[in-house]
């Protein structure tokens, strides 16, 4: 496991072997390597800094000082705290007491809203719920009909409506269809928007002060970079998301955003997209994850 | 005395807003280590200087001959251009602003639906069809994508369109049977029209971090890429891949995706990318 990194700690240590027992001043060689590693693999500056921080009060511990296998205990503390970090345990959606559940998806622009919304459609009917999708996406061309093949594919009823371009409204007519035909879960579809986009952010505050939602799930797309950190805290600021969907997962990507938006929204990740594929949806393991970001 | 200032801890905070920006690890590495050669040979004094260093470092990655970066046309005949790239990156609205700026320079230009995959892709092409006022060609959902390129310039040749635009479905670099598939499609049309496709866009989200020269180099190798478009800079990010893009592969950038409406199109400007990386207005290429 982590052949990469713990190739180049060994090599970090072997220039300090020799000169005796390792102090700390090796161990903060040693967490270079492993700041680079975090670094390549798109983890936030800042998110990379605090990190550290955490590993190097643990290394510099007996631990690391007395091992044997110094670069083998680095990483393996470097592991654990990014499993730690991600959450130990599974979290489920968030059931509403009275149903219908209503989950937003919610993120910028491509990352994966429409189709991570049919995906858990299609999720929820096979463990037998009623779900129900709605088309709020009112702007991107072709999104209401995007929506609408995907949940004819899925077998899923979709509410939409084509003459009314308030995003708002038609969440809200869409979460009434599903109370009056008694389905017991509700996706609605938002646009992509970038987080600096005021009037558009103040559209989803409204969306969510009307209907109350159970779950706001943002999509993350698992190529993203740097700026993942500062477009979760501008989503989590204004909505207070619920959860996570990481997507884009089948491709070659470390994924280190997911570490970012995790420390600085501590929304727990729910599910896992990695293909385009209808059942392309998984659930979250943060112990593969780890393995993920540190290039195993 | 004024020297001192420019200790590791400088350097390496420059650095890290090289990382923040997306240039890598590597190549942000290598920036600040000549950047540290020319403040010793130069002896800059004050941190605008140095600033300014290494924004002329950065400039000198991508060159000076400014026509790089401009979209080559065929000499007579139609221009063919392909969009390429992983998924959600912003080939189909690229296509459609640029399309709307052809138009507008008096070009006859015709779309070309190559994305029979993705639920709602045609629908989406031919609302930008509409809206810019450009022809489309399209199939049904499931058609062989070469088959509608090699219509579409067929077409294009027949009926004297200056430029064809195709659109392709999203892939993601690592699947092996999506990248044939894309090859096939430029052979196609290569063979249909000899020295088409001139220009192969990778549509890069300019969101996207370090997996980005990755795309860059699987899709340079399958689909002889010419150029990038890097959308989406509009909001914080950066696109600070791109650097390293250029640097390792010398691939130029060609487009610059500012919105997701017809006029958010700009070309690339070397200068205006740079100072967008370090946070000069809203990371925006004016
Ligand atoms: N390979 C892969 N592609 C995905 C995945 N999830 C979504 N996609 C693709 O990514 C692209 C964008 O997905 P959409 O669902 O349209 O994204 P969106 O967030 O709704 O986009 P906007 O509505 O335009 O903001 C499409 O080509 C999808 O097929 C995934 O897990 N893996
Ligand atoms: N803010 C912003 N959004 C953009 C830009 N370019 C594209 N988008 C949006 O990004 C989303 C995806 O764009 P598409 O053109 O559908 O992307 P694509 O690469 O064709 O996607 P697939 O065909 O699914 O792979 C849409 O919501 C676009 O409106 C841009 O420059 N800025
Ligand atoms: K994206
Ligand atoms: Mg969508
Ligand atoms: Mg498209």
């Amino acid at each position: 496991m982590f052949e990469a990194l713990t190739e180049r700690l060994e090599r970090a240590f072997s220039r300090l072997r020799g000169r005796g027992k390792l102090r700390e001043r090796d161990v903060d060689e040693a967490l270079r390597e492993v700041r680079l590693a975090l670094l390549e693999a798109d983890v936030s500056v800042e998110v990379v800094r605090d990190f550290l921080a955490r590993i190097r009060e643990r290394a510099v511990g007996q631990e690391v000082l007395e091992s044997l296998t110094p670069a083998q205990q680095v990483v393996k503390i470097v592991y654990e705290e990014l499993v730690r970090l991600m959450g130990e345990a599974r979290e489920d959606v968030r059931w509403a007491k009275s149903p219908p559940t209503v989950v937003f998806l919610v993120g910028l622009q491509g990352t994966g809203k429409t189709t991570t919304a049919a995906k858990l459609a299609y999720h929820f009917l096979r463990e037998g719920r009623s779900p129900l999708l709605v088309g709020a996406d009112v702007y991107r061309p072709a999104a209401r009909e995007q929506l609408e093949t995907l949940g004819a594919k899925a077998g899923v009823p979709v509410y939409t409506r084509h003459d009314v371009d308030d995003a708002v409204r038609i969440a809200r007519e869409g979460v009434a269809r599903a109370r009056e035909e008694g389905r017991d879960v509700v996706l609605v579809d938002t646009a992509g928007r970038l987080h600096v986009d005021e009037e558009l952010m103040a559209e989803l505050e409204r969306m969510k002060a009307e209907l109350a939602p159970h779950e706001i799930l943002f999509t993350l797309d698992a190529m993203a970079g740097q700026d993942a950190v500062r477009v979760a805290r501008e989503f989590h600021g204004r909505l207070a998301l619920t959860g996570v969907v990481v997507t884009k997962l089948d491709g070659d990507s470390r994924g280190g955003a997911v570490l970012s938006v995790r420390a600085v929204t501590g929304a727990p990740v729910k599910f896992v997209a990695v293909g385009e594929k209808l059942e392309d949806l998984e659930p979250f393991y943060p112990d593969r994850m780890a393995q993920r970001i540190l290039g195993m | 005395r004024r020297r001192a200032a420019f200790d590791d801890d400088f350097f390496l905070e420059l650095e890290e807003i090289l990382i923040a920006a997306d240039v890598g690890v590597k190549t942000s590495a290598w920036l600040v280590e000549s950047l540290r050669a020319d403040v010793r040979k130069k002896g800059l004094t004050t941190p605008e200087e140095v600033r300014e260093a290494l924004a002329a470092r950065i400039l000198e990655v991508f060159g000076d001959d400014e026509s790089r970066f401009r979209l080559t046309f065929a000499p007579e005949g139609p221009t063919v251009i392909l969009f390429v790239g992983v998924n959600g990156t912003g080939k189909t609205t690229t296509l459609g602003k640029l399309a709307y700026r052809l138009k507008g320079e008096g070009k006859r230009v015709l779309l070309a639906a190559g994305d029979t995959f993705r639920a709602g892709a045609i629908d989406q092409l031919r609302l930008w069809g509409e809206r810019v006022g450009a022809d489309v060609v399209a199939r049904e959902e499931g058609a062989d994508p070469a088959a509608v390129l090699y219509e579409a310039v067929d077409r294009a040749q027949r009926e004297g369109y200056d430029v064809v635009l195709g659109d392709t479905a999203g892939r993601l670099h690592a699947k092996q049977h999506l990248m044939n598939e894309l090859r096939k499609i430029v052979r196609v049309v290569g063979q249909k029209l000899p020295g088409a496709p001139h220009e192969v866009l990778l549509v890069l989200d300019g969101t996207t971090g370090q997996n980005g020269l990755r795309q860059a180099e699987v899709f340079l190798e399958a689909a002889r890429v010419t150029g990038i478009a890097v959308t989406k800079l509009d909001g914080t990010a950066r696109g600070g891949v791109v650097v390293t893009i250029q640097k390792e592969l010398d691939i130029p950038v060609k487009l610059v995706g500012v919105g997701e409406g017809r006029e958010d199109l700009l070309d690339f400007s070397p200068a205006a990318f740079v100072a967008g990386l370090f946070g000069e207005g809203e990371g925006r290429t004016p």
